[in-house]
Formats: structure tokens, sequence, C-alpha cells
């Protein structure tokens, strides 16, 4: 028989191009937000020509590529793990013949492939197109920030699963992703760059998995860095957070109670 | 008269049943209310992280821009607070709900607002306040009685201001399906452009986002008249002082708006 996973991307990667409208809508959400946000970064570079290494190009393709992004790594995601814990839906999950992290991680693959087209590269065409914008010098950079996005999209698919988890504990897992969602956008570098922050905030900041998510990647596109110390910051978040889903998932199994079954 | 005070004891009653139930899980509503104070708080964050690298930020200290990010979100706190609900018209819509709301002796935007109030909204108005007050603590102004006049009214006009942006934006949905992205572009973005000085957007964003959807009378302008000190834009003195009514200007069209709405609808024919 052969493994379900490759169809779990592509049916993932549907399940997301389906919806076509909300898409667009939310990529609209997206660029409107970019407007303002490059407008406010532009004025903090006119006081400053340069803040760490950002000039206003780097800053703007940092806005756009953090815009695109967010919604490929879906930094704001869903409690549909969650609620499928409460409902005790997840026993069905848990009884299919795959292996249940790997079955998720294969549908968010796939889901953040048909993202990369409809939410990652209009923000970033138009950005260019209106904007001063950095391309990478060199042609490696590209494979590299496409693999820079695959593991951001791991670690965050981590995080998201390790919070919706809380929902075996605490049969309500949205609180905690209210306050991840309250929270991620300062600590993976989406709203001011990881690099403006005081020193001691990006050491402790980088000793978390958060900027594996979006600084990262986008330091790599920007060629502002060694692209290699980010990459096996984000396999070793990606590695060990994969690993914590295993353990965690193995123990809420223990603790499911299912109601009325 | 005396069924207008009927009128108003029925929506008490609604209000003060929806504000129990949310109080009955204390849990639960302590978290709410501190994840949307962190969410708030973040954005504050922001600034002061930017502050840390710069000095003055479209002409103005750090201090001035934390006095408009606070009165901006004192407004939009309220606003979010008071008529936030209307986000859901999309779902009454959808459910048959707006049906039953046409049919009751009541208007449909009180009972729509009431329906729904969502205290945990309260974290941002606290920070938001804080904020302000802080600032305008720390920028030790001389309190005459017009300035002390403009401090207190202001946030209740940028509430008004934004209140009405609210109403007008998720109107859209009366005449779209699931118009709630489309509405949140012009709440959540005016909650943004309004958080920093005017200066710091170009001329056509300034134009829509500032004048258009007047989110310049929210705390810029109140801000110009609170600190008495030059516009770098060179703007009329006296749009400082015409919040009020810009204020009821805006209630009035997000008014005529719903209006417009509400006699269009045609349900969903399900």
């Amino acid at each position: 028989m052969l493994a379900p996973y490759p169809q779990l991307i592509k049916a993932g990667y549907r399940r997301y191009a389906g919806y076509r409208q909300a898409a667009l809508a939310g990529m609209t959400t997206n660029v409107v937000f970019g407007l303002l946000r490059v407008a406010v970064l532009s004025a903090v570079l006119a006081e400053r020509g340069s803040i760490a290494g950002y000039d206003p190009a780097t800053a703007i393709t940092y806005v756009w590529l953090g815009q695109g992004l967010l919604a490929v790594v879906l930094l704001w995601g869903s409690t549909e793990f969650s609620e499928r814990v409460r409902s005790g839906d997840v026993v069905v999950d848990l009884g299919r013949p795959w292996d249940l992290p790997t079955a998720l991680l294969a549908t968010d693959l796939g889901r953040a492939g048909a993202a990369v087209g409809m939410r990652l590269l209009p923000p970033v065409a138009l950005g260019a197109l209106l904007f001063p914008f950095r391309w990478p010098d060199r042609p490696l950079t590209w494979l590299l920030f496409a693999v820079a996005v695959l593991l951001a999209v791991c670690v965050s698919f981590a995080i998201r699963l390790l919070l919706n988890m809380s929902a075996f504990w605490l049969l309500d897992g949205r609180g905690a992703v209210a306050l991840w969602g309250a929270a991620g956008g300062m600590l993976t570098g989406l709203v001011v760059p990881l690099p403006w922050f005081p020193g001691w905030a990006q050491q402790a900041l980088w000793w978390t998995p958060c900027p594996a998510l979006l600084q990262g990647p986008i330091d790599v596109f920007t060629e502002r860095v060694d692209p290699l110390p980010v990459l096996g910051h984000q396999v070793l978040w990606a590695v060990l957070l994969l690993l914590v889903v295993r353990v965690v998932l193995a123990r809420g199994a223990r603790r499911l109670v299912v109601h009325g079954g | 008269m005396a069924d207008r005070l009927v009128t108003a004891g029925v929506y008490g009653r609604i209000v003060g049943s929806r504000l129990r139930s949310q109080l009955a899980y204390r849990v639960s509503f302590a978290l709410d209310l501190v994840a949307q104070a962190i969410g708030q708080g973040i954005e504050l964050f922001a600034i002061a992280v930017v502050f840390t690298q710069i000095s003055s930020l479209g002409g103005f200290t750090g201090g001035e821009v934390l006095l408009i990010f606070g009165l901006a979100a004192c407004g939009f706190g309220v606003a979010d607070l008071c008529v936030g609900a209307v986000e859901r018209l999309p779902e009454y819509i959808r459910t048959g709900e707006f049906d039953v709301m046409l049919l009751r002796p009541l208007g449909t935007l009180a009972q729509l607002v009431c329906a729904d109030i969502a205290l945990k909204r309260l974290g941002r108005v606290l920070v938001g306040l804080a904020v302000y007050l802080w600032s305008l603590a720390r920028l030790d102004l001389p309190w005459t009685p017009l300035r002390v006049l403009v401090a207190v009214i202001a946030p209740l006009i940028g509430a008004a201001i934004m209140g009405a942006l609210f109403v007008a934006a998720n109107a859209v949905s009366f005449w779209v399906v699931d118009g709630r992205e489309m509405a949140n572009v012009l709440t959540y973005g005016s909650s943004f452009t309004t958080s920093y000085p005017i200066t710091v957007y170009g001329p056509q964003l300034r134009r829509l986002m500032c004048y258009v959807v007047p989110g310049a009378f929210v705390a810029y302008f109140p801000v110009l008249a609170l600190l008495d000190r030059p516009d770098p834009l060179g703007l009329p003195v006296g749009l400082r002082y015409a919040g009020p009514l810009v204020a009821l200007l805006a209630v009035a069209v997000a008014a005529a708006i719903w209006r417009l709405g509400v006699r269009r609808y045609q349900g969903t024919g399900s």
C-alpha cells in the first residue's frame, strides 16, 4: 500500500486553493497593511538613513515578504485541532492507519504550497513594482530561501499544533491560541525587525523558535546575514518541536476522555 | 416618553444579561482580558522599539507619539467595546437571525450591538487609557480650562468617529456576501493609521485614511490642540477643534448608510 502522505499534501493544497475569494480577501488585507507599514517604516528611516543594516529598500522588502509569509507559515492559526479534541472527533484521527503528526504536517505543507502562490507572490510582486525592492544578488539565495520557508512552515506547524493540543488538558485551546495570536507578531519579527530590538531582547529571542518563522527566512532573502546559522536554528527547532509534538500527543491521547461514546 | 423608558429598560436588561453571562466563566474571561491587553501592548512595544533607534517620527517626539497612540487606542477600544459586535452582521444575515431582528419592535442596529457586547475588549481600553493619562502627565502641560475640556472629550469624540466607521464599514455586508474582511481593512486599518502622526503617510494614503475616513480627527488633531504646537503640515488651526462636528457628521453618514442597507436587505432566500 502506498503511504497516504503525498496524497494528503495534494489534498491540503486543493482544500486551500478551493477558497479563492477568501484568499483574495485575505491578500487584500495584507496588502493594505503592507502599504501602511511601509509608510511608517519609511518615515522611521527618514530620520536615520539606515538602522541595523536596514536601508529603505531592505525595510520595504522586509515588509512585503512578511505580509506574504504570515499567510504561508499561518502565524494566526486555526483552532481546528482543538475543536476536534473537544468534540471527540480526534479519536477518528488517532484510529486511522497513519502517523497522525506526519499526516497533519503533510496537509499543512500542501496548504502552505497553495498559499505561496495565492498569498505570498502577489504582495511581493506588487511591492516590487511600486517600491524600491531588494532582490537577492546570489542565485543560490533563492534555493536557500525556499528551504527556509519550508522549515518555517514546519516550526510554525509544530507551535500551532502544540497550542491546539493544550485542549487535551484544558478542553478549550482558544485561550492559548489567542495569546500566541496577540504576541506572535512581535516575537517573530513581523511588526518591527528583530535587529532593531535592544541587544538583550534579540539574544533572548534567538534562543526561542520565534525568529525561525519570519525574521529568519526574510534575513536569508535579503542576504543581510550568513544564511547557514539561520537555517541551522530553523532545523534545530523544527526537529526539536516535532519531537515534542509526538511526546505531547502520546500523553494527551492517554488523557483523552471521549464523552458519551 | 413612557414608551422610550420601556425601550431603554429592555436594552438595559439585554446588556445586563450579556455581561453576566461573560462574567460567569471567570478564568476564561480573565485570560481573554489579558490577551486583549497584550494585543494592544504589543503595538505600544513596537513604538517603544522604534524609539530606541530614533528620537522623532514625522516631526513628533516619542512622548507626543505615545499621546497620539494612547488617544487612538481609547477611541478604537471604546468603539470596539460598544459597537464592535456589528462585525457579526454577515453571520446574522446568513443564519436568518437578521430577519428575526426586523420583526421585533426595536432598532436593528441597537439589537445587533446589544446582543454581543464583549466585555473582554475592556482590556484594550484600559491599556489605551493608561498610556493616554501617563503621557498627559509626563508632558507637563499647563492645564487651562480649554485644554482640560479637550483632554476629557477627545477620547469620546474618537470613539464616536471610530464607532461610526465600524457601522458604516460593516454595513457593506448588506450589499456583498461576507464583507467582514473588507470592513476589517477599514476599521483595523484605521486603528493602525490613527496611532501614528498623519505626517508619516504619503499624500494619497493621508487623503483616504485621514480625511475621507476622518482618522485625523480621532487622535492627531486633538493632540495638536492639547500640545498647542505648530502642525508640520501647516493645516488650519480650526481643524484641531472640529472633532465634535466631524463626529456628528460621521455618525449621521453611518446611520444613513445603515438605513439604506436595511431597506435594501432581502434575506438570503433560504
